[in-house]
């Protein structure tokens, strides 16, 4: 056992089960880093539970291999394989015979562990989860509520430190509110403690929260896509995950950043007392229209424009205009821009600990950085996308499926594009989406006067990526993105780049 | 009522019931209501009163009376020689004890039989014999206790032995079935958390499944000592003793007297062992599964 996570590592799983025709998981192959959270999400009956399972073999597979840290469990002791992997699921299946104590003590008591160990270790979970040991240590779990035993369930799986944690739908059966708290309390345990943790549900939200990467899970447990929520928002691989995602994902991609993530966000500051002249040339030399009065502790205290300061005789105290909302270090993109937007000046305050000041956001500023960030997912979604279409093994997929794979990549590429051509007013706003859907590098030369350049480089990066990703099909499929590119006005530098 | 005689081990689930330390642990006043009085704001602190005053006092205090005034009614009674003779020499203490003895052993039996066989029945393995077994119990359950006494003892002659028999076969399928029920009734996921966690098949059984179907087999069993102590009357047809004893003995000599107390004393120990069975099943339920807040 480790304190830490270890690998995972699911080589061609399969599980068939008798008089059913067809796999419930078909040749699952991924690999789980140690210390990081991956979420299978996936419709209902999609097999990923069934996948879980096989992790810590409740369910037996049929047939490939499980390896935590580099080792085949597939031939161990079941019972002392569980034994080193956490396991938390749906309505936390307490026992409702036993207290919370003993509950959360049973793994270690199995173990083998002493009594005063396990004793300690009780108390420890029990803080480490957030539930107060003397009240709550010898209640029943009848006595706590949905969420409360749920923190219980998380406690036990947790007790004898298994590297591996696996959670099968935990926070299924609570209320909307607990819920957002208990996955919090997740992502602060996990902050801790960097289990591996494989964590499954249908509610894509929770993916998105919660996990380092997502695996969305199509029929018979099929890898969709397999990326960090980043990418999966800003680049779903199919129609059938981007189904999945569903609409907004440009707005939930907000959700994924915190301020304190950003850097760049800042402005002109002065303090309270200082003689005004002195401010005065501290903006003029800035770039901004705009500064911040600071507190004797630091705190934003009145927004100060140019024309504040060439008109004011009094203290600066009682120029400008006082600071409206602020918003801490740690809130979302989707926070700030809520408070940017509810500010009447388009700008707010970014606060740290104390309130302290730590920078300011402007809508200009957060949009530009928001577009940079959907560029960059979905460069890095591409080339995920590539990697795991090269190593999803080929002879078991349909030839047909392969087809229709390669004409779906090749639509989303296209579209964007075409769509911001198709509208020509738009066409500032939608370039550099698009282009960033087309070529990786698009960003810096995406200028309107750069495009007759661009375009042929950025086909022939492009394009040839395209190929690659289909090759595996063979022939029928590489035709398809060959089409595309004769369709194109540009098809002639394509052909002299390549 | 005497304490039962030491060859009664099947005894012990219902004797040890008054003794069991849960009881006398939480001082409540007499007068708290049913279920777990006002124990929803503490939990830790004030464990609920387990049982109340009223179902700790009522049936031995009716008990008593009834005793009592059988006895003051015999004490007054005049006897004739023959009634005194079925009554002299400690032969009503004999067959009180016989019969205590009777229920106790085939109790034990039962219990040996039923939950271990209903244990099988739910696993996986044996499952496919369930319908067998269950023909076979409701078999030894339908037919009259009367005519399967006569039967067992054209078999196994007159004696103790075909009245236990007999017994155990009458009793078994009550608590067979609720073992089998009260297991099933486990809730798959919790067997699967119990497994996900890392219990073996045995731990599952012994921590988990059985805890939690003892409230069930518990009713079972309460149900067959009932059973046990009527159908040991007919211990007596086969030359098995007990109460029985004296209520044949009233009918076929027409001593009423005799009869009455026969009939007295067994009801009086159904009720008994009725009452403490409900303790037992009270006490021995597991904390956490009671009902109320």
């Amino acid at each position: 056992m480790a304190d830490t996570g270890a690998a995972i590592e699911l080589v061609d799983l399969t599980k068939h089960y008798p008089g059913n025709p067809r796999p419930s998981v078909d040749g699952v192959t991924m690999r789980i880093r140690a210390g990081e959270t991956v979420v299978f999400v996936g419709p209902s009956g999609c097999g990923k539970s069934t996948t879980l399972k096989m992790i810590n073999r409740l369910i037996e597979p049929s047939s490939g291999s499980v390896r935590i840290n580099g080792e085949d469990v597939t031939g161990l002791d079941p019972v002392k394989l569980r034994r080193e992997i956490g396991y938390a699921i749906q309505s936390s299946g307490l026992f409702p015979h036993m207290t919370v104590a003993q509950n959360i003590a049973l793994v270690p008591r199995l173990a083998g562990w002493s009594g005063r160990r396990v004793r300690a270790r009780v108390t420890e979970m029990l803080e480490l989860v957030g539930l107060d040991p003397g009240e709550f240590r010898d209640r029943y779990p009848r006595r706590l509520s949905g969420g409360q035993q749920q923190r219980v369930g998380v406690a036990r799986a947790l007790a004898a430190d298994p590297p591996v944690l696996l959670m099968d739908e935990p926070f299924g059966a609570v209320d909307p509110v607990t819920r957002g708290h208990l996955q919090d309390e997740l992502l602060r345990l996990q902050r801790e403690l960097r289990k591996t943790i494989v964590f499954v549900t249908h509610d894509i939200d929770e993916a998105i929260k919660l996990g380092d990467r997502i695996a969305v899970l199509g029929e018979r447990s099929r890898i969709a896509q397999f990326d960090t929520p980043e990418a999966i928002l800003a680049h779903p691989a199919d129609d059938f995950v981007s189904a999945f995602v569903g609409t907004g994902a440009a707005l939930r991609r907000l959700d994924l950043t915190r301020l304190r993530d950003l850097d760049g966000t800042g402005c002109p500051t002065a303090h309270q007392g200082e003689p005004i002249q002195q401010v005065r040339g501290r903006l003029r030399a800035s770039a901004a229209d705009e500064m911040l009065l600071l507190d004797r502790r630091g705190r934003p205290l009145r927004w100060l424009r140019r024309e504040d300061l060439a008109h004011t005789e009094g203290p600066l105290t009682e120029a400008g205009t006082p600071v409206g909302g602020t918003v801490t270090r740690d809130a979302t993109l989707r926070e700030a821009l809520e408070a940017v937007l509810t500010d009447s000046a388009g700008r707010v305050a970014i606060t740290g600990p104390n309130g302290v000041y730590a920078g300011a956001v402007h809508l200009e500023g957060l949009l530009d950085t928001v577009r940079g960030l959907l560029a960059a997912d979905r460069r890095r979604a591409r080339e995920h996308q590539e990697e795991l279409e090269a190593t999803r093994p080929g002879p078991t997929l349909p030839e047909a499926e392969e087809v229709t794979a390669g004409r779906v990549e090749g639509d989303t590429a296209g579209r964007p594009e075409g769509q911001a051509a198709g509208r020509p007013e738009g066409e500032a706003a939608g370039r550099p989406q698009g282009q960033a859907a087309g070529r990786p590098e698009g960003d810096a030369a995406g200028r309107p006067q750069g495009e007759a350049a661009g375009r042929p480089q950025g086909g022939a990066a492009g394009r040839p990526a395209g190929e690659a990703t289909a090759s595996p099909a063979g022939s029928g499929a590489t035709g398809i993105p060959e089409a595309d590119i004769a369709e194109e006005p540009e098809g002639d530098a394509v052909g002299s780049a390549g | 009522m005497s304490a039962p005689p030491g060859t009664a081990p099947g005894a012990d689930a219902t004797s040890a019931a008054p003794g069991t330390p849960v009881a006398p642990a939480s001082p409540y006043p007499s007068g708290s209501p049913d279920g777990s009085p006002g124990a929803a704001p503490a939990p830790y602190e004030a464990r609920p009163l387990r049982i109340t005053w009223r179902k700790l006092t009522l049936l031995p205090s009716l008990l008593v009376v009834v005793l009592v005034s059988t006895w003051l009614w015999f004490r007054h009674a005049e006897l004739d020689a023959i009634s005194a003779n079925a009554l002299a020499n400690g032969q009503v203490w004999l067959a009180l004890r016989q019969h205590i003895a009777l229920t106790a052993v085939s109790t034990f039996f039962v219990l040996v039989i039923a939950v271990p066989l209903g244990v099988l029945l739910t696993r996986r393995r044996f499952r496919a014999a369930t319908p067998f077994v269950r023909a076979v119990a409701n078999a030894g359950q339908a037919t009259p206790a009367i005519g399967l006494l006569a039967l067992l003892v054209i078999w196994l002659g007159i004696g103790r032995t075909a009245a236990l028999t007999g017994m155990i076969a009458y009793a078994v399928l009550p608590v067979l079935s609720n073992t089998m029920a009260g297991l099933r009734a486990n809730e798959p996921t919790l067997l699967e958390a119990a497994r996900g966690i890392g219990m073996s098949p045995a731990e599952v059984l012994t921590r988990v499944e059985l805890p939690l179907a003892v409230p069930l087999i518990l009713a079972g069993v309460r149900t067959a000592l009932v059973l046990n102590v009527g159908t040991a009357t007919l211990a007596a047809f086969g030359g098995g003793g007990g109460l029985g004893v004296l209520i044949t003995t009233g009918i076929t000599n027409q001593r009423v007297p005799v009869l009455v107390l026969g009939s007295i004393l067994t009801v009086a120990l159904a009720l008994l062992v009725d009452w403490l069975a409900s303790l037992a099943e009270v006490l021995l339920r597991p904390r956490g599964l009671e009902e109320g807040p």
